[in-house]
């Protein structure tokens, strides 16, 4: 019988390190095959297709009530003080800097890390890893080479769109609940964004957009990561697939605090 | 061409071989029988590098594959052919895009002479006809067959089978058996099986070794092992009539 902290640690600590450090070798194994990325342009493409366009609807979506409610809770206190007319540059400057990154990287760690997490784990409980491996094939350019850069090219174009839907969204608010007009809401956002930054683009936006490609590139080893660590069957699969989404939002959360100290602050 | 020497392999406090001795010889075949989960399994990750052991030789094709480098492992692997129990095929591949796939991948074939490999040995397998289709629209004994296909079209010098009767009804099983006698005899392929199926064995292999706590007990023709009086092997025998 073994003691408690022996058993704390194998059953908690070995696990989480193993898989961080499964974690940091996968990234730098997905960089170094980059020169491999001719060989996988179908490959990207689907998943880009997969991981991007399927997303779409569903970032917009969440994006727009994100941007409904942003304008709801800062323009109802800003109107007590008669300062509604700045709500479109606060709306523009959370979409941009924080809330589009966010939710959109949150909605990608929901669906496409957890589907990337569920399909390599089925397919190493179902030997084709290994069968790749006995193949020569390497699993890594061959599987997760396309998935985590079609995430990384994918999450700030989706990031884009979230900040247009939010802007979009709160503009609604502004107009029925704040009584201002839509060009003037327009006006304000303008003002917000007009600080340039890197490569002529809005200094709030372009921190946004490099926030959004680490999430990507993360949030698609999490998921690839994982399920090439799954073991033991169906039920391992089911495991492997919740523990992609939990590590991922953390890591994403925890990455958020330090980009923003980075970028912004 | 395989030779196992003393192999000893343990997980944890498990130890799986014990020092385990085993030869085939170059063009011949050899089928190992033994209770389920009694690491038949591992000794073919052993032969294909996927394991290494703690103890003793695994010499294929005269090279020692605990020592080979990652390079030299995967040139080894291209001489080799592995089936897997359930077949391993990439369920989103068509059934030629899965046999295509270690060619497309480790070869700089061109295409026609890949889609030609593919049909000859489409056809070995008796598959003529199923190109398009995806391993989820075909049955478990012709999954199987596709497997085959996938280990054949590198051309291999060895293959490996684990427990290629798994989840197939006898009909089906004589046949893949068949299959594989055929195949062994056309081309000398040196082949080490991994089976339940007394059938199989009969029908696959020249020599038939049964595998029991980590050694082999017995060895000899399938014929003068499935009639030997030993007791371990009757006891095995015994629960397992077909």
């Amino acid at each position: 019988m073994r003691d408690p902290f022996t058993r704390l640690g194998s059953t908690l600590v070995t696990p989480t390190v193993r898989q961080a450090g499964f974690g940091v070798w996968l990234s730098g194994r997905t960089l170094a095959l980059l020169p491999h990325l001719w060989r996988r342009r179908r490959s990207l493409l689907d998943q880009m297709y997969l991981a991007g366009v399927k997303s779409v609807h569903v970032v917009a979506f969440v994006a727009f009530f994100i941007g409904m409610i942003v304008a709801l809770q800062i323009g109802l206190k800003l109107a007590e003080y008669g300062q509604q007319d700045s709500i479109g540059m606060l709306v523009a400057i959370s979409m941009a800097r924080e809330m589009a990154p966010f939710v959109t990287a949150v909605v990608l760690a929901a669906s496409v890390a957890s589907a990337m997490a569920a399909e390599l784990g089925t397919m190493k409980v179902q030997d084709e890893l290994t069968a790749l491996e006995v193949m020569s094939i390497d699993a890594v350019s061959y599987l997760v080479l396309p998935r985590v850069l079609a995430m990384t090219l994918m999450a700030p174009i989706l990031t884009a769109v979230a900040d247009v839907v939010g802007i979009v969204g709160g503009g609604v608010i502004a107009v029925t609940q704040l009584q201002l007009d839509f060009p003037a809401y327009l006006l304000s956002v303008d003002e917000a964004l007009r600080d340039p930054g890197l490569l002529g683009l809005p200094q709030d936006l372009y921190a946004g957009l490099i926030k959004s490609v680490v999430f990507g590139f993360m949030i698609a080893v999490v998921g690839c990561g994982s399920g090439m660590m799954a073991e033991k069957g169906a039920a391992g699969v089911a495991r492997t697939t919740r523990e992609a989404v939990r590590t991922s939002i953390i890591l994403i959360i925890i990455f958020n605090y330090f980009l923003s100290w980075l970028l912004v602050a | 061409m395989i030779e196992l020497r003393g192999v000893h392999k343990s997980f944890g406090p498990l130890q799986v071989l014990r020092g385990l001795d085993l030869f085939v010889d170059e063009g011949r075949s050899f089928a190992v029988m033994g209770p389920s989960g009694s690491g038949k399994s591992v000794l073919l990750k052993h032969v294909i590098g996927l394991l290494r052991p703690d103890s003793g030789r695994v010499l294929v094709a005269g090279n020692s594959v605990p020592d080979l480098g990652r390079d030299e492992l995967r040139e080894l692997r291209r001489e080799m052919g592995y089936l897997f129990q359930f077949g391993a095929l990439i369920n989103w591949l068509t059934v030629f895009e899965n046999i295509a796939l270690p060619l497309r991948e480790t070869t700089d074939l061109p295409e026609d002479e890949i889609a030609g490999r593919v049909r000859r040995v489409l056809r070995q397998v008796h598959l003529e006809g199923a190109e398009d289709r995806y391993p989820s629209q075909i049955s478990g004994g012709m999954q199987k067959r596709v497997g085959l296909a996938r280990a054949l079209v590198t051309e291999p010098r060895v293959i490996l089978y684990d427990e290629p009767e798994a989840g197939l009804d006898p009909g089906m099983s004589q046949s893949v058996s068949e299959l594989m006698r055929e195949l062994q005899g056309e081309f000398g392929i040196t082949s080490l099986i991994v089976t339940h199926s007394q059938l199989c064995a009969r029908i696959a292999a020249d020599r038939l070794g049964i595998f029991d706590q980590g050694v082999i007990l017995v060895e000899g023709t399938p014929a003068e092992v499935l009639a030997s009086d030993h007791p371990r092997v009757r006891e095995f025998l015994g629960s397992r009539r077909e």
